[in-house]
């Protein structure tokens, strides 16, 4: 397990699930930013790669009481006992506490699955097949689209959200050049983010008061998914609706009511 | 008999350990003396012949030899008067591999950048067939020379020459040796199986490393981090992607 240190920059999301109105335009821009790869059929969609995925959810009443939610989950990049970390015995997965960032490195990962064991959140996906940088006969002309800021994957290894990171380490290259250290809060977004049409995604640094992410924490609507296993993600969600911010967590009858109580 | 009598050991002290050491001496001496019929000779030449193929043959048969395509001196074009007209020594570095605006490093120039001063195919600014070559056949049809690259990382590796160069102040023959002082270009090693370059997989079978550009690989660039204390470096997400 590695210790907990206390870094420069925490970088988070806060998804404001009142704008989202699913369009899955962050879905679509995760898998082109990231060369996340297609198979030749992909009518099973249980065995497709999404690092952004996004899931539909409703209150369960009938008309006209029912009401509809759209749920994007990216890697959570939790930040205290990273499940995925603690379990990988190939020292694939880390977190650097400087960043907050979980990485994944695929040339050393040994496809043991352990991590997508771990997930509590399913963030991690396993590649069966040969990505389409690699794989020769189907995907002939594909690896025209690929994008050289981030390597393609082979078969045999797990993939998962990076929070763009690639994104970060141009920023910093570009600050280099103009002869800053520090990056702007708006120079570093990902890609899901720079595309939600509704601008329902916000990125930046929890560790910065000034940044607009760490002001919007602190809103009543803002929760976390499955908050209580005490992970510490750092993906937010924002939403007024109570069924919603129910769903986010496992609770006993009437046990939500008395945990909301007792936050505010 | 009397060899005997001394070797058993009359002596109170360490009589067993020189009967010992006795023993393994004459096992030896058998050894030596008769090399055929103890074998010695056929396992020094398994043992040689093995290590010759290992150390000596399998490289030579791992590794691809090309030159490239022009042999092109860094020496002429960095000299102060004849060469690039930069004041300093890093300029004349960066004025051909030189940093786009956004920090990314441009590595080997592209033909326009040679066509600053090689703009005439007709009149050749030296004298050495190698320009006149050059001029013939690149830059008189206008087409990009098909340079090797000596230390091209691998697709899962990022790295910025702009952190090291500009923020970390290392001067380029720190890891790339003084490239600007020579007159020829070196051999293009590649590794038949993997593809890379000699210079990323290390000169040395053996992994011995005697310069920073004999090898570049991550154990190499956790090694200049850790001892340059910028251990915080050595994160995943700062070399790879």
């Amino acid at each position: 397990m590695m210790k907990e240190e206390k870094g420069k920059y925490k970088y988070g999301m806060v998804i404001d699930l009142d704008k989202c109105s699913g369009c899955g335009t962050c879905m679509v821009a995760c898998a082109s930013e990231n060369n996340v790869s297609v198979r030749a059929d992909e009518s099973d969609k249980e065995r497709s790669i999404t690092w952004m995925q996004l899931f539909k959810i409703t209150n369960g009443k009938p008309f006209p009481d029912t009401e509809v939610s759209y749920f994007p989950r990216p890697c959570m990049h939790c930040h205290h006992h990273t499940p995925c970390v603690s379990v990988c015995p190939a020292t694939a997965t880390r977190i650097d506490y400087n960043t907050g960032i979980v990485s994944q490195i695929y040339t050393r990962c040994i496809g043991c699955r352990y991590c997508q064991a771990a997930c509590p959140y399913h963030a991690r996906y396993f590649n069966w097949w040969d990505g389409y940088g690699l794989a020769k006969p189907f995907s002939k002309g594909l690896e025209r689209a690929l994008s050289p800021e981030v390597s393609v994957r082979m078969r045999g290894v797990v993939e998962k959200c990076s929070f763009c990171h690639h994104r970060l380490m141009s920023a910093k290259s570009k600050a280099y050049a103009e002869g800053r250290r520090e990056i702007r809060e708006d120079e570093y977004i990902p890609a899901c983010a720079e595309a939600c049409p509704t601008q329902a995604i916000t990125f930046g640094d929890l560790n910065n008061p000034r940044h607009k992410v760490s002001q919007l924490i602190k809103s009543p609507r803002a929760f976390r998914l499955l908050e209580r296993l005490g992970t510490e993600p750092k993906v937010y969600y924002l939403s007024s609706k109570s069924w919603v911010r129910k769903m986010a967590d496992n609770y006993l009858p009437n046990q939500f009511q008395q945990v909301t109580k007792a936050m505010t | 008999m009397e060899q005997q009598m001394r070797s058993s050991g009359n002596s109170p002290k360490g009589g067993w350990l020189s009967t010992l050491i006795d023993l393994v001496l004459s096992y030896y001496a058998r050894i030596i003396s008769q090399p055929f019929q103890s074998g010695l000779v056929w396992f020094l030449g398994g043992l040689g012949g093995a290590l010759f193929v290992g150390w000596i043959l399998f490289p030579m048969a791992l590794y691809s030899e090309q030159t490239q395509p022009i042999n092109f001196s860094h020496a002429i074009h960095t000299m102060p008067d004849i060469g690039l007209d930069e004041p300093t020594e890093l300029g004349r570095c960066l004025h051909c591999h030189s940093f786009r605006n956004d920090g990314t490093f441009a590595g080997i120039p592209k033909l326009e950048t040679c066509m600053e001063c090689h703009d005439d195919p007709e009149s050749p600014l030296g004298e050495t067939a190698e320009e006149k070559k050059f001029l013939k056949q690149y830059v008189a049809n206008e087409k990009e020379v098909p340079w090797f690259s000596y230390y091209k990382q691998p697709d899962c590796v990022y790295f910025p020459h702009i952190a090291h160069v500009k923020m970390g102040k290392i001067d380029c023959r720190t890891c790339h040796g003084d490239h600007a002082k020579t007159d020829n270009l070196p051999l293009y090693k590649k590794n038949r199986l993997t593809k890379y370059s000699i210079n990323i997989w290390g000169k040395h079978i053996s992994g011995y490393k005697a310069n920073t550009w004999d090898r570049m690989k991550m154990d190499d660039c956790a090694e200049c981090h850790t001892k340059t204390g910028h251990e915080e470096n050595n994160a995943c997400f700062v070399c790879h992607k």
